[in-house]
Formats: C-alpha cells, structure tokens, sequence
C-alpha cells in the first residue's frame, strides 16, 4: 500500500464517495495551494468499498456549505499534534448561498448579475433547491 | 399594515390582509365617487418590459379613477433599459420620481429582485409563467362579491392547466380557504403538475378530461386557453380544442347560480352565446379587477380613507 505521512496539523477529509476526490479538490482551490496536500484515490474502506481522501497539511478556513452540498456524507477531521482533534459531520445545507446558479432560462437570474442568489432545500433525497427568485428547483 | 409593502406573490399577503383589500374594493364599488380624489398628488409608474395592454391599462384606470397620475413605459426598447441598466437601477431611479410602481417582465422573479432595491411599494403585474397576483386578487374578489364567500365552493379548472399560470396561483390561493373542492378539468397532455395538487392541504379534488361529466357538480368554472403552440401535433390541438368549447348546450346540466369566469382574453373556449348567460362572469371580472387594484394601490400607499 502507498504510504502517506500522517500530517501533524492540518485537515482529513475522509469518506468521499470514491472518484469524487478530484471534483473536491478543485472546489476547495486545491489545485492551487502552496502548502503540502494529498488527494489519494481508492482507499480500501470498510464502509464504502472505495473511497477518496483528502489531507491538507494547513490551517484552512473549510467552506463547510459547498462540502455538505457536494456530499453529506464525507467527514472532516481536523488534526492537532498528529491526532484526532476534532471530528465534523457534514449535512445538506438547508440554503445556499452563491454556488448554485438556477438552471430555469427565464429567470431573471440569467439575465442580471446577482451576486448572491438564495436557493432554499425542498427536497433532501434529490438534493434540490428552489432559486429565490422564480421558484425553479435546481441541483449541483 | 400594508402600507409601503410589496405584492410579489398573492401569498405575501395574510388571509386576514387580503380581506382589508377586498372589503375596500366592495366599498369603492360602491361609492367610487368618495375615492376619486384619494391618490391626488401621486404617482403610480408603470414598468413594462414587455406589452400586456390589458393589465397596463387596467392598472392606469385604476390609478386614474383615485385621482392620481401615471407614468411609465410599455416595452423595454424605448427605454435605457436597452442601454443595459440594471433593474435596481432602473427601480431606483423611478423611486425618485413615483411613489409607487407595477413592474411586468418577461423574466421570472424580475419584481422580486426590484422590490430588494426598491423605496416604492411594487406590484408584479406578471413576472414570466411564474406569477401574476392581481389576478387571483380579481379572481378571489369576483368569488367573493357573487358567491358570497372565499369558502365552501368546487370550483371546476378547464383547460391548459399545466402551463396556465392564473390556475396555479388560483389554487395555490384558494388552498388557503376552508372546504374547497378543486375539480381539474383538462386534455392529459396539459394535467395540473403534481407539484400544485403536493400543495392542496387536505382540500379534496378530482381529475377528469370530460366537462361534461362534472359540469352539474360545480358551483364556479373557471375557463382557461388551450394554447395551440402547447400541442406537439397540430392534429392532437384540432382533436382536442372542440371538446373545451363552452356552449350554452354544455351548460344545460349547470348549476343556475354556478359562475363562469375567464382571465380573458379569449380566444374560442367560450362561445359568444355564452356571453348573454347570467352565469357568465368575465367581463364583471375584468371589472372588479380594476377595482381591486384600486383598493390594493390605497392600501400600499397608506393613503388616508375620508371617504
Ligand atoms: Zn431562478
């Protein structure tokens, strides 16, 4: 197995569905850090089969929305002094604001620069959200 | 209070909200002579990013009739809008100069994004398929003045009920009020979504594609247009269209006191002898919706009722 140092003080993010890692990666900036990060793909899990991994080797503000919104189901650990400090559970963001874009083409949204449209959560199993302004639902 | 508020959606009112409208539009009714002076001094602006005549102008009456005066544009070409001016901008500006304003859009919670900017009550007249709230303002306000009550009705929907977006907001609205019975009267290309009936709250209803077999159930109709463009095939719109007509012999098994109402304009899913029926209710209803606008214009001016 590939051996990956343990990190001293930084952020875990553990069981990404497998083959979901990369799109994290990225939507978190990662690609761009200077700092060490790991993105290790196909762990052996007991729970999920596979799974992706993250480490970041840093002290970073997570935005914990777009992670939840993403995958529920991934966790975060944040690492002190090569342990386990803190253990955060993910949920679906119950509204959301700035990542998602309604995908209705008549709303005024597609026309107008606005900035930060609210999408409310109406439906946990689809993960669908309705657009503020003209009530369309949309998902990632 | 409705005074300085917006109406973006019919319910961003109360219950209790919508009757002060309605029990003022009785009253105007009534007495329209006490309510010609009311809005002097007051400017009602009139954005229209696309032409609606009907609504543009039943809204000017309105403002007219209390007094007051009006600007405004009825398509976004002439205006700076074409030069690429932000709707909160444009909202803006026209609160320097108005005291309040009907926005109509050809987008989708366009009202809803002035109203965030705005310093002016605004009133969608029409934002897209989305909503349209003076509408079912008229459409609850005519139930009211010829049924007697919001209440205890089935009401009959016929037509496009898919895409027809008076219909949703009807229901929408009438889900609010206490024993209604919603029959859904359409082809099963144009079937009210799931997501509308999802918002019944334990009002019964029933689906059918027939109005002849439920015509003598129902104590109001409400007819809408079964659009041609709505139809894949030219030849499913000419199979389906004839049977939506409403005739006077249709309505032999109707109730005597059963209303039919229609957002107008119509096209032909009611013919012309129908007009002549006590039972026919449209032009009434156009009627009351300028009354009704008056009475919501008073209302989110908070201007001071002497009469
Ligand atoms: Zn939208």
């Amino acid at each position: 197995m590939l051996n990956i140092d343990a990190i001293k003080k930084g952020i875990v993010i553990d069981h990404i569905k497998a083959g979901c890692g990369y799109k994290i990666f990225k939507e978190l900036g990662l690609h761009k850090a200077d700092y060490t990060v790991a993105l290790i793909k196909n762990v052996p899990s007991n729970k999920l089969g596979k799974k992706d991994l993250i480490k970041i080797e840093n002290e970073i503000d997570l935005d914990l929305t777009i992670l939840g919104l993403i995958d529920p189901d991934i966790t975060i650990n944040i690492i002190e002094n090569e342990k386990i400090k803190e253990k955060i559970k993910l949920s679906l963001p119950k509204t959301v604001k700035g990542i998602l874009k309604c995908k209705n083409p008549r709303c005024v949204t597609t026309i107008e620069k606005i900035e930060d449209v609210e999408f409310t959560l109406v439906d946990e199993k689809t993960k669908e959200y309705k657009c503020e302004y003209c009530d369309a639902k949309t998902s990632l | 209070m409705l005074k300085g508020r917006h109406l973006i959606e019919p319910n961003d009112f109360t219950i209790k909200e919508l009757d002060e409208i309605f029990t003022l539009a009785e009253d105007i009714i009534k007495k329209p002579d006490a309510y010609s002076d009311i809005c002097r001094g007051k400017l009602l602006a009139t954005l229209f990013y696309e032409p609606s005549t009907r609504t543009k102008f039943s809204f000017e009456a309105a403002m007219l009739r209390l007094g007051g005066n009006v600007i405004g544009f009825s398509e976004a070409k002439s205006t700076s809008v074409a030069k690429g001016e932000s709707i909160a901008d444009t909202i803006r500006t026209i609160g320097c100069y108005a005291d309040i304003a009907v926005m109509r859009h050809p987008k989708e919670g366009a009202p809803k994004l002035a109203s965030k900017y705005s310093n002016i009550p605004v009133i969608n007249a029409g934002d897209g398929g989305h909503q349209h709230p003076t509408q079912t303002l008229t459409d609850l306000l005519t139930i009211k003045l010829i049924k007697k009550s919001i209440s205890n009705h089935t009401i009959g929907l016929c037509g496009d009920l898919k895409f027809g977006r008076t219909v949703h907001s009807l229901v929408k609205a009438l889900s609010r009020y206490q024993n209604i019975k919603f029959v859904f009267i359409s082809p099963s290309e144009l079937k009210i979504p799931q997501y509308i009936k999802d918002e019944l709250k334990g009002h019964e209803y029933y689906e059918t594609s027939s109005l002849e077999d439920v015509i003598d159930k129902l104590d109001i109709l409400y007819m809408t247009r079964v659009q041609r463009e709505r139809f894949i095939s030219e030849e499913e719109y000419l199979r389906l269209k004839d049977s939506y007509i409403l005739t006077l012999e249709k309505l032999k098994n109707a109730k005597k006191d059963m209303i039919i109402m229609h957002p107008l304009p119509r096209v032909n899913e009611i013919a012309m002898e129908v007009d002549s029926d006590e039972r026919a209710v449209y032009f009434k209803q156009a009627r009351f919706g300028m009354f009704v606008r008056m009475a919501l214009i008073i209302k989110l001016l908070g201007v001071e009722i002497y009469a």
